[in-house]
């Protein structure tokens, strides 16, 4: 508690203590109005102060000023405990809200505990620890064990393990060994590192994440608009409608009936009115569940950029996905070779060979295939025949490598290969020598994300791939994705995701999965655009709706089951907060609810929501 | 162009109340204020210049919710 809520907490004591006394202290007349006034006044000057600044400011429907009134208004008929007691329910109320808040603050800002307070730099032999601000590109800085890594960079010196925990969500620690790069706001675990820092603090992965979360509220759901709309009517209706409870009901009676007015009752059910009219418990838990959810969601390693993306997650109907890098861990291996001619290794050797001057992700599988260092000095003659392969002299003999095409081209009979994968068939000679079948990896929980989405209630599941048919319809049979679109260039996806938002019902929300490297056109255009395993990666954190940490597609769903938790908690605070209200407008205009029951409507249904909004922030984990 | 305060309020439908004032300040083109994080984002028109901006802001904020700050 901070030193505005304990002082609260005093004045709430003694009120309820003055309270109590009183109410057993047999007083009557002036003096008794005398001592009631002390309670209310040490509970309610502020209250009444800021009614009065209120009233000077023109703000006329201030829930300040609306206390004022009921409460001055219950104590003017003589129900002096009333009077107080709204009061000191009213500030109870207001602590425990600003309690709260206060303290799911501090939960989720603990949550996203990655800032780093300063850097090790030696100079002159010595440690200093510096601002990371100040740490220029190109430094070398001391990260002992238990420190966080304040920049990011490359270790030059020393071997560890790191706790990626606070950014990932992902317990496992990673090792790292001199000469590769690690990310700032990991945690230092084991050994000693010295890093060379490749960017500024504020270019670093830790600031444009915090970054991220920090202005993530600014970007606002429906819901939470909804809300300041509604609370904007709420209160001068309601206030509108005491003041007609107030009059017309005793002029009916006193004009039309011929009754007494009885002025006293129906301005009494008027206040009641007025303390009911205050919206707080909405305005309050509204925003505190998106905050929560989001809070929540980090801690899983989903960073949020808005809470409108929270809210439209919560409906996404459709989840496309990229094939290569979201779905395949995007390393190519060596999986069988067929009909070979001469021996495995042999051929393995030839094809290595003859692809050693190609940088692309195929010829590297296969040099790692060969396993032994690639000598060039026995390779003339390189050619590159259009994307299809390559011809060259390897020891003298000439070795064709590539597709179905390369060899057509050569006229050389080959094998066609009925398994999937990417094919590239040898000639030796030019004779047929057998070939290679190089295929993708599916990355270990690919097939139970695609399980956890359709229990998750997302309808449609659809894969695009700019690889092979045979290839992707293979992954998509083996994830259990119905619908696949293959050999597509990075343009015919946004083509493709724009066919599909024509496609999908109204309401439903299609979100868009990539691993962030070019899909940036294509995660703008849907509806959400989900980057994965973009740590480091900026272009992906800019175009991006959501971020995921780490690339583990199981956290799609557990994002979209966060997404819809907190959307549920956001409804059933809307309608439980807005029913119950309702309800005590009608039981105080028709004097069945007096103030007590108002109070304990008004404060008990914000506790209810607070506390209801809060339970947005625990996320339940997928195995 | 864009830019971030930090502010201090006590209640969501002050914030809300904040929010508004500013939004209706001139030289303001959008902003938000966001209660949880207690940070108000004021992106201003062309050409405003954002420090008389801001003392506009702060004034109308204070006027619609007296126990407010915006730290500048």
């Amino acid at each position: 508690m901070n030193k505005k809520q304990k002082k609260m907490l005093i004045r709430i004591v003694v009120t309820f203590l003055l309270l109590v006394g009183l109410s057993m202290t047999p007083v009557t007349g002036y003096l008794r109005f005398g001592l009631y006034l002390i309670p209310y006044l040490v509970i309610g000057y502020d209250i009444l102060k800021k009614a009065f600044k209120g009233i000077r400011n023109r703000q006329v429907f201030d829930e300040n000023f609306l206390m004022a009134i009921a409460t001055v208004g219950a104590i003017a008929l003589g129900d002096y405990q009333e009077g107080t007691a709204v009061m000191l329910f009213y500030q109870i109320g207001e602590l425990f809200q600003s309690y709260a808040v206060g303290k799911s603050r501090k939960n989720i800002s603990d949550l996203m505990d990655i800032r780093p307070d300063y850097a090790n730099v030696e100079r002159d032999g010595v440690l200093e620890q510096v601002d990371p601000d100040e740490v220029e590109v190109g430094t070398l800085i001391v990260v002992q064990p238990g420190e966080k890594i304040p920049i990011d960079g490359m270790v030059v010196e020393g071997s560890s393990s790191l706790n990626t925990s606070a950014l990932t969500g992902e317990s496992l620690p990673r090792e790292v060994t001199a000469g590769e790069e690690v990310i700032s706001g990991c945690i230092n675990m084991t050994g000693l590192l010295k890093i060379q820092t490749t960017k500024d603090f504020g270019e670093s992965t830790v600031s444009k994440i915090l970054d991220l979360v920090e202005n993530s509220s600014s970007k606002k759901s429906k819901s939470e608009n909804f809300i300041s709309k509604f609370a904007r009517y709420y209160t001068p209706a309601v206030c509108y409608g005491a003041l007609a409870l107030a009059i017309l009901p005793p002029l009916v009676r006193l004009g039309i009936l011929g009754l007494a007015p009885q002025w006293g009752e129906w301005t009494y059910r008027a206040l009641t009115f007025l303390v009911i009219s205050c919206p707080c418990a909405l305005v309050i838990s509204i925003p505190l569940s998106f905050f929560a959810g989001i809070g929540g969601a980090s801690k899983a390693g989903v960073l949020v950029k808005g809470s409108n993306y929270l809210e439209a997650l919560s409906q996404a109907g459709w989840v496309v996905f990229d094939k290569t890098g979201t779905m395949t861990q995007g390393v190519f291996e060596v999986k069988e070779v067929h009909h070979s001619t001469i021996e495995t290794e042999k051929l393995l050797e030839y094809a290595a060979l003859a692809e050693c001057a190609s940088s692309h992700p195929i010829s590297k599988s296969l040099q790692k295939a060969y396993g032994k260092p690639v000598d060039r000095g026995r390779v003339t003659e390189i050619e590159e025949i259009g994307g299809n392969g390559v011809t060259a002299r390897v020891d003298g003999v000439s070795v064709a490598a590539g597709s179905d095409r390369l060899m057509e081209r050569l006229g050389i009979a080959f094998a066609p290969c009925h398994a999937t994968g990417t094919v590239v068939h040898v000639a030796v000679d030019g004779a047929y020598a057998g070939h290679i079948l190089i295929s993708d990896m599916l990355k270990p929980n690919a097939k139970e994300a695609i399980r956890q989405l359709k229990k998750a209630g997302v309808k449609n599941t659809v894969m695009l791939t700019g690889d092979r048919r045979e290839a992707a319809e293979q992954v998509a049979g083996e994830l259990g994705i119905r619908e696949v679109h293959s050999e597509l260039l990075p343009a015919d996806k946004v083509t493709k995701v724009e066919e599909l938002l024509e496609r999908k019902s109204g309401k439903e929300k299609l979100v868009f999965v990539g691993d962030g490297i070019n899909d940036a056109p294509v995660l703008s255009r849907a509806d959400i655009g989900i980057a994965m395993g973009a740590l480091g990666s900026d272009a992906a954190i800019e175009a991006a709706d959501i971020v995921l940490m780490d690339d583990d597609p199981l956290k799609i769903a557990t994002a979209i089951r966060i997404a819809r938790k907190c959307i549920r908690i956001v409804y059933e605070n809307i309608y439980f907060a807005i029913g119950i209200k309702l309800i005590c407008l009608v039981l105080g205009a028709l004097g069945i609810a007096n103030m007590w029951v108002a109070i304990f409507a008004d404060v008990g249904v914000m506790v209810i929501a607070v506390l209801n909004a809060i339970r947005a922030l625990f996320v339940k984990k997928l195995s | 162009m864009k830019k971030t305060y930090k502010i201090d309020v006590d209640c969501a439908n002050c914030a809300n109340k904040m929010e508004e004032a500013a939004r209706k300040t001139a030289g303001v083109k959008e902003a938000s204020v966001s209660f949880m994080t207690l940070k108000m984002v004021v992106e201003f028109e062309e050409g405003a210049d954002p420090k008389a901006v801001m003392q506009e802001v702060r004034k109308n904020c204070k006027k619609v919710e007296d126990d407010c700050e915006i730290f500048l």
